[in-house]
């Protein structure tokens, strides 16, 4: 094993076109490192990229440099990587830190994620692109609860290898008994979550045994060291059995003669003149071309960007997906799914969420809360609401259909997050477990209030009000509620049934009992209106308190009497 | 007759670098109502512009090119921006903090520190405000220094273009949260999973012009603090005793040609200044005058609104 060239090894360099066109042929593996406080981590990492020369010879003497006044009389190695100022006041690290190394083979991203108290969020983010996780186990304290559950939230991730890194081996006189003894407790426990493949390495960070250099003082150890799993472990590529998925993100209409979708392969391998279906469409069309700034290519696989044109003129737009006609992805508005939850903020119903799946957002809404993993054991336990670091079971309704796959299948398209609405904070990370197809939809006939309202994303409803119409119409709008305010003058029967058919939350303030019975009697009486959903008639007048969230509340509720359930 | 078709590239990792800062820059055009592409001339920008046309191709680009000017960069800088301005397809827009420059703002009598502030810090945003920018793309990498390592690919900035380390949306997948209020703005980094060798290497690879500064090449250069300083134009302002001599030198990082280190050099070609580079095992930013200040500087700047 050999790694990028250092200053004293300038023999690899003699030849840079040589040395470019291998470095060239290196691919990229991402890795997460999880572990417990005091653990040694940032010292691995520290010890990691010095050992491969990718610490610089000016960050070396910046770190000599802040070592000194700390107890430690050789190189902290941790230092290479805590980067904030907060942090090395407190000697901690409190966010996601991304590192960067390479050897022969392979390029490496590291996702250096805490591990303190809020760690899952931090892991979750480490590992959502990880294709191995390392995790550090103490030699002297062996495996604690916190080791299992970050192996668990690992294999949740979908992250394919596992290296399991017993550290402090110098503590323990480099015994192999203590190892042994690990290996059989950890491995009895790891064989049972998902992975791909397990491998453990005893390791001193410290002192370099067995991260980069084989170390002497194990040499009962016959396996690889560290960098030397890295190099070697297998990983997730796109498979050509496997079916292709193409979100759209953007249509590229250069001229009259071009239309083209931009995008990414989120799945598999797509093929020039391959048979697609276009979603939500339904639309069945072939790939026209596989566009490039090179040229067009014959096939192009995951993860390449690229552009495509069809063979028919079919309408596609951002957010909306060209995937295999053999085997599509679920059109789906309710899925279950594991959900990581970011926000310090609790769940909260009457909050508004947006959901990011692929290229699409959609507002979404929990529409049940099955339990959490328990913090160890991982087993399904009952809770009331989800808050920060929870790993949450739940189901989820988008008013607008999603294409997915499960998460374990393709986790580009079994991915998503959940935003929330008003104060635009990403408040959840989630992974789909399984997905309802939508029923089939006829798209020619005339629009229905559902569709309406899954549009829109609330009920329409008729608002009665005392006064303060623009300002609730501005409350709700914020929302994202369609309301409009109508004046007395305007509030005719006929205007109010036709706003609340179109789906709207329609305000009327100051008007007389006689004219908003009539308002309300032929709202009621539209009969397409009527087998669908019903329109809350709201009188808030004598409502004290918030009026804008009652009306929210109302329009959003599940509509459990018509079973229309948006 | 149906043109030759290409087989894809071969997964390499400079070939995932590019498919993930393509499907960023996207993600932005698609997102944001008035994107805008920083552009600093420097080898990043060439890399990140280079990427950028890839993603629209072949349409034009989406968002205009900003370069946020000091009056104080190399000539061969203002050249080779002239030259990008001419590319099809591309829109460039220059801002200068003239407020600054009439209270006097010169690399000579502030300090770096302060001369930065203003000219750099406070022209951009200046120049953010004055486009009502709701993203801006920068070719900042995360390897460049510490603090830059947590930096989120969309980094959100509050209604002031300042960073809050500690409020900074969490960030999975491939799945970015660009959604901002009136006044808030994101910064987007397409290039933060790039390394320096990277950048270079893509740049060869590609074959992306880059400004000559960045090749050895006879130079008129005197010596301050350590560093070597080009004589670029006849503003530099000579010190007693002070003599410009010819010295064969290149930059690793373009500025301020009165702020920007030369390095001697013999490197005529990409692959030898990446093998300088591979040989220096000195990071590119130690040629940056301004980042020597005190530790933590750049989060120091960065939390006030610099890139």
């Amino acid at each position: 094993m050999s790694t990028t060239p250092s200053p004293d090894a300038a023999g690899p360099l003699a030849d840079i076109e040589d040395f470019l066109a291998r470095h060239e042929r290196k691919e990229l593996v991402r890795f997460t490192t999880v572990g417990s406080v005091d653990d040694g981590k940032s010292t691995l990492i520290g010890r990691l990229l010095h050992d491969t020369g990718a610490v610089f010879d000016d960050q070396l003497r910046a770190v000599k440099k802040a070592s000194v006044g700390r107890v430690e009389e050789e190189i902290d190695f941790s230092l290479f990587t805590d980067g904030l100022l907060a942090e090395r006041e407190q000697g901690i690290t409190i966010d996601v830190a991304y590192r960067y190394f390479s050897t022969e083979t392979r390029k490496f991203i590291i996702a250096d994620t805490p591990g303190h108290e809020e760690y899952t969020r931090n892991m979750a983010t480490g590992a959502s692109t990880a294709d191995i996780a390392i995790i550090l186990l103490d030699a002297r304290l062996g495996v604690l609860p916190q080791s299992r559950r970050h192996a668990a939230i690992a294999s949740l991730l979908g992250i394919s290898q596992l290296v399991v890194a017993v550290n402090k081996m110098d503590l323990v006189d480099y015994d192999e008994a203590v190892y042994r003894k690990l290996l059989a407790e950890f491995g009895a426990f790891t064989a049972k979550l998902s992975f791909d493949g397990v491998s453990f390495v005893p390791v001193s960070a410290k002192r370099g045994d067995n991260v980069v250099m084989r170390s002497e003082r194990m040499p009962w150890h016959a396996g690889q060291t560290l960098l030397g799993l890295l190099e070697m472990l297998p990983v997730r590529r796109a498979r050509s059995d496997e079916p292709f998925r193409f979100p759209v993100q953007a249509v590229l209409r250069p001229n009259l003669d071009y239309r083209g979708f931009a995008g990414w392969v989120a799945r598999g391998i797509v093929r020039a003149g391959e048979e697609v279906v276009v979603l939500p469409s339904g639309r069945t069309t072939r790939i026209a071309a596989i566009d490039t700034y090179e040229g067009s290519l014959s096939h192009a696989p995951a993860p390449l960007s690229v552009t495509l044109r069809l063979t028919e003129e079919v309408d596609v737009s951002r957010g909306e997906m060209i995937a295999s006609k053999e085997a599509p992805p679920t059109v789906s508005n309710d899925v279950t799914a594991s959900l990581v939850w970011l926000s310090e903020r609790p769940f909260d119903p009457h909050r508004k969420l947006l959901m990011k799946h692929t290229s699409r957002w959609v507002p979404a809404r929990i529409a049940g809360i099955e339990g959490r993993r328990a913090l160890t054991t991982l087993e399904l336990e009952p809770i009331e609401q989800i808050s920060m670091n929870d790993i949450a079971i739940v189901r989820l309704h988008t008013t607008r259909p999603i294409f997915c796959d499960p998460y374990t299948t393709s986790r580009a398209t079994g991915a998503f997050v959940l935003v929330d609405a008003l104060d635009n904070g990403t408040v959840a990370a989630g992974m789909i477990t399984g997905a309802t197809p939508a029923r089939d939809r006829r798209f020619d006939g005339p629009v229905s209030p559902t569709e309406r309202a899954e549009r829109l994303g609330h009920r329409a409803a008729v608002v009665r009000l005392s006064g303060e119409a623009v300002r609730i119409e501005r409350a709700l709008f914020e929302q994202g509620i369609y309301a409009i305010a109508l004046d007395p003058p305007a509030a005719s029967p006929d205007v109010v049934a036709k706003l609340c058919e179109a789906g709207l939350v329609v305000l009327l303030h100051d008007v007389d009992d006689a004219r908003y019975e009539v308002c309300v009697a032929k709202t009621a009486s539209v009969s397409r209106l009527e087998g669908a959903l019903s329109v809350p008639i709201l009188d808030m007048r004598a409502v004290a308190g918030d009026v804008a969230q009652h009306v929210l509340e109302a329009v959003t509720a599940a509509d459990n009497e018509s079973g229309a359930g948006i | 007759m149906r043109p030759m078709l290409l087989s894809p590239p071969a997964l390499t990792h400079l070939r995932q670098l590019e498919a993930e800062s393509i499907h960023i820059i996207r993600e932005v055009a698609a997102e944001f109502q008035n994107p805008v592409m920083l552009y600093s001339i420097g080898k990043d920008s060439s890399a990140m512009l280079h990427l950028a046309r890839k993603a629209f191709h072949p349409g034009p680009l989406p968002f205009p090119l900003l370069h946020v000017d000091t009056t104080w960069k190399f000539r061969a800088m203002y050249e080779a921006r002239d030259e990008v301005a001419k590319m099809p397809g591309v829109r460039l827009l220059v801002h200068v903090n003239r407020d600054g420059l009439a209270q006097g703002a010169n690399p000579f009598d502030w300090t770096s520190q302060k001369y930065t502030t203003v000219m750099k810090t406070h022209g951009l945003l200046q120049a953010l405000s004055k486009g009502g920018y709701d993203a801006a793309f920068g070719g900042a990498r995360r390897d460049e220094e510490k603090s830059r390592a947590k930096e989120r690919i969309f980094s959100f900035r509050d209604r002031e273009g300042q960073w809050d380390p500690k409020n900074q949306r969490p960030e999975l997948w491939n799945l970015y949260n660009g959604r901002v209020d009136k006044g808030e703005s994101i910064r987007v980094f397409p290039l933060s999973n790039w390394t320096e060798l990277d950048v270079w290497q893509y740049l060869w690879l590609e074959k992306v012009p880059v400004v000559p500064l960045y090749f050895a090449e006879e130079r008129p250069v005197v010596e301050r603090n350590g560093a070597l300083i080009m004589a670029d134009d006849d503003r530099l302002r000579l010190r007693p005793g002070e003599k410009p001599v010819m010295k064969r030198v290149r930059f690793r990082t373009l500025g301020c040609y009165p702020l920007s280190g030369a390095v001697e050099s013999t490197a005529t070609t990409l692959p030898e200044v990446i093998r300088e580079m591979l040989l220096s095992k000195s990071s590119e930013r130690q040629g940056r005058l301004i980042d020597h200040d005190e530790e933590g500087s750049m989060e120091t700047k960065k939390r006030e609104g610099y890139f």
